[in-house]
């Protein structure tokens, strides 16, 4: 069975469709200015440079003992009772989880937040296995019953308003049509519980994996990972090979900078920390847990020490929150799983370059997302470092990435090899500039896409370097610096 | 996160143009060359200068941008400080130059080449501790710090406190002024509609402040946000923070010179 289901489209056709949507663009911009400003409170009387620092400090230690730290996650696990497994790539977690519900004869399943499930495309697989997948956290929930994508990953249905969600869940569910959050959700909240309690299996994703003590963390504000993870009789967490963590004392500062970054809030309204089975001595919970460790592409990333940088992420959304681009276009245009800044650096090693080539080049380095990422992860170099890779522009550097060179044409190479003769070469750098100077009546009026909504910049009457050649030979004669 | 200041004020510097104060806009470079003599410093201006290499940097072609750096290290030989009427391009030769050359033999010189850049306002401001008169008629201007300047080379109040010296400026702030203008370099035609979209924001984000006029350091944001308000008419020109500053101290009653347009 293949699983090429993932929805790749043209960046290009995503992004215009999103700019003439008006609804989106006013979704996007209102939703990420009260997150920007909800994080910016949050963080108001933190000493967040600091913070910042021991976050990625972790993450780096973690990252640094990687194959060592799941192994010893395995074995506490093991030890409390929690069957692990690992997946080489998504199909093989999809595999895995399918075998366990059909062990199990379960039909249905009740899902908690996960991008790793949403990367591999749990539901379909499952659908197609004859087993009932059903989002529970509210976000996700809406997205399923609209058969879309998530559009953040945090807030998957950010890209729909309150009207657009009363509609939807009107024509689903029958719920009567309200501009009231309070009454959707608790409509929502009705048709969701009657599943928890039905559900043969629960899946959640996971936060942190402390290695440590086997003990892993999920963090939401429904309490729907609360029932995922205690209803059901079996429990499936399903996450990145790269969660890992290792103590539990790293949890704090992670959680602390989680929260804050991604919705502002100071703690979550509930976080789960789940290590084994349900006890003889306990009155619930699952009889049976799995963790599932999903590589799909990240342990490539792990061999390349730059690249590395980007498995630190904690996937709290606020490069997204903050980007300018994604702000712009919303989550869908870029046609994968994690969209936005991140995405931008991770999807190339998920689905390789040829699939992902637009993604590198669609930024303007401005540095947002690196300037808020709790993690420190160096974004615009590694958006340079896979703009590099997309054109093998690097002789002495090697490129590594799947499909790296996919944007290696001759036409682009011509250009900077012409490029490099003028500007390598003082002599051919001035002739041209006096040759610009000499055409500057002569500009096309049209640059593509740029004087489509600007006038393009007429070159000057004298370069600079004529006008000071000039200045130091009057400045020569008249032995003294001029006022 | 601000550069170490000398311990002595230099008597003399490189004037490093980039190509497109150079090619566009002569008149910021020079009034930044007259803003640093004006000082009692000694200008130097290499006729050898091309460009500082960033746009084949950024667009992934290494190679290429490591020989015309290697042009530049050429032509800016010695000891005192190169400054540069651009944040854009002083944060290349910060902070990239040294990362392409990594490993490489001339990974020291070029770290020394690096050590020695300095963008010109926050030279102006902090080194040379400039004292602005200001000779203007009442008028209100908006700062656009870009990116670079401000993420990369930590200068977002280096512009504003210039333009705070001035008594006859009323400073005005957009909304979101930290927000990115669109511009990119490449990314404004490779990637043009949502660049379009981003400058749009931008204008209307100065307009709507009541400036007349918007200043910065970064020639590639005045020639997007710049030829956006030409061409849709906002009656809003951009100007290089340099010339502006020159045109200051100067006016006397004459009307500025407007950068960015068609003359």
């Amino acid at each position: 069975m293949s699983l090429q289901t993932i929805p790749l489209h043209s960046f290009d056709a995503g992004a215009q469709a999103a700019l003439n949507n008006p609804q989106v663009r006013r979704n996007f911009r209102q939703a990420m200015d009260g997150l920007m400003s909800k994080r910016a409170a949050a963080f108001a009387d933190w000493e967040l440079e600091p913070l910042r620092e021991l976050g990625a400090a972790i993450r780096l230690r973690a990252l640094a003992r990687l194959p060592e730290l799941l192994e010893q996650l395995e074995a506490n696990l093991q030890k409390q009772g929690v069957q692990v497994h690992w997946a080489q790539t998504g199909e093989e977690a999809c595999q895995i989880i399918r075998d366990i519900c059909q062990a199990r004869g379960a039909k249905s399943v009740i899902k908690g937040k996960s991008m790793v499930s949403e990367e591999m495309e749990l539901n379909h697989f499952l659908e197609a296995a004859g087993i009932e997948a059903l989002e529970s956290d509210l976000g996700e929930y809406i997205v399923q019953l609209a058969e879309e994508t998530p559009s953040h990953i945090i807030m998957p249905a950010i890209h729909k308003n309150t009207d657009e969600i009363s509609q939807l869940l009107h024509e689903k569910t029958g719920t009567e049509p309200s501009h009231d959050v309070d009454y959707l959700t608790a409509s929502a909240r009705q048709q969701l519980r009657e599943k928890f309690m039905t559900a043969d299996v629960g899946i959640s994703g996971v936060n942190f994996a402390v290695a440590e003590t086997g003990t892993l963390c999920l963090v939401e504000n429904e309490g729907n990972g609360r029932l995922t993870t205690s209803v059901p009789a079996c429990h499936i967490a399903v996450t990145g090979i790269e969660k890992v963590i290792e103590k539990l004392e790293d949890v704090t500062p992670l959680l602390a900078l989680l929260t804050r970054s991604a919705t502002g809030q100071h703690i979550t309204t509930y976080f789960n920390m789940v290590s084994a089975p349900r006890q003889a001595d306990e009155k619930d919970g699952p009889e049976a847990v799995h963790l599932v460790l999903v590589d799909s592409g990240r342990s490539a990333i792990y061999q390349d020490e730059a690249l590395l940088d980007t498995l630190r992420c904690i996937r709290c959304g606020a490069c997204m929150n903050h980007c300018p681009v994604y702000t712009r276009i919303g989550g869908h245009a870029y046609g994968t799983t994690y969209p936005g800044p991140i995405g931008k650096i991770l999807m190339p090693h998920l689905l390789g370059l040829e699939a992902t080539q637009d993604l590198p080049s669609a930024s303007t380095l401005c540095g947002a997302c690196a300037e808020v990422c709790p993690v420190k992860i160096p974004i615009p170099r590694l958006l340079q470092r896979l703009r590099k890779e997309a054109v093998d522009g690097d002789s002495l550097r090697p490129s590594r990435v799947r499909g790296h060179g996919v944007k290696r044409h001759w036409r682009e190479r011509l250009i900077w090899s012409v490029w490099r003769q003028i500007h390598a070469r003082p002599r051919a750098y001035r002739w041209a500039g006096n040759l610009l100077t000499r055409l500057r009546g002569l500009m096309p009026k049209q640059l593509g896409g740029w004087t489509r909504v600007r006038t393009l910049p007429k070159p000057a009457a004298r370069t600079l370097h004529q006008l000071m050649q000039t200045r130091d030979a009057q400045t020569k004669t008249a032995q003294e610096p001029r006022a | 996160m601000s550069q170490a200041l000398p311990p002595t004020p230099p008597t003399q510097v490189i004037f490093y143009a980039t190509c497109l104060v150079d090619l566009y806009f002569p008149d910021a470079g020079l009034a930044g060359i007259q803003l640093l003599e004006r000082q009692g410093i000694q200008v130097i201006f290499p006729q050898n200068q091309t460009c500082c290499g960033q746009p084949a940097y950024s667009s992934g072609f290494n190679d290429q941008a490591r020989e015309v750096v290697l042009a530049q290290l050429e032509a800016l030989a010695g000891d005192c400080p190169i400054v540069l009427p651009s944040g854009s391009c002083a944060a290349m030769m910060k902070h990239h130059y040294p990362e392409l050359f990594a490993g490489t033999p001339q990974a020291q010189a070029i770290q020394a080449l690096a050590d020695r850049v300095w963008e010109l306002s926050d030279f102006l401001l902090r080194v040379c501790q400039i004292q602005l008169q200001d000779q203007g008629q009442p008028i209100k201007v908006a700062m656009h710090t870009s990116c670079s300047a401000r993420r990369e080379m930590g200068l977002a109040e280096t512009g504003p406190q210039l333009l705070d010296q001035l008594s006859q400026v009323e400073r005005v702030e957009q909304a979101r002024a930290s927000e990115c203008c669109g511009f990119g370099g490449r990314f404004s035609l490779r990637h043009a509609d949502i660049s379009a979209a981003m400058v749009a924001d931008k204008a209307q984000a100065l307009k709507a402040a009541g400036a007349e006029r918007f200043v910065t350091t970064d020639c590639g944001c005045m020639m997007n946000i710049a030829g956006y308000t030409e061409k849709q008419g906002l009656g809003l020109p951009g100007q290089h923070l340099l010339s502006f500053l020159w045109e200051r101290l100067n006016a006397e009653g004459q009307a500025p010179e407007e950068v960015g347009g068609r003359s």
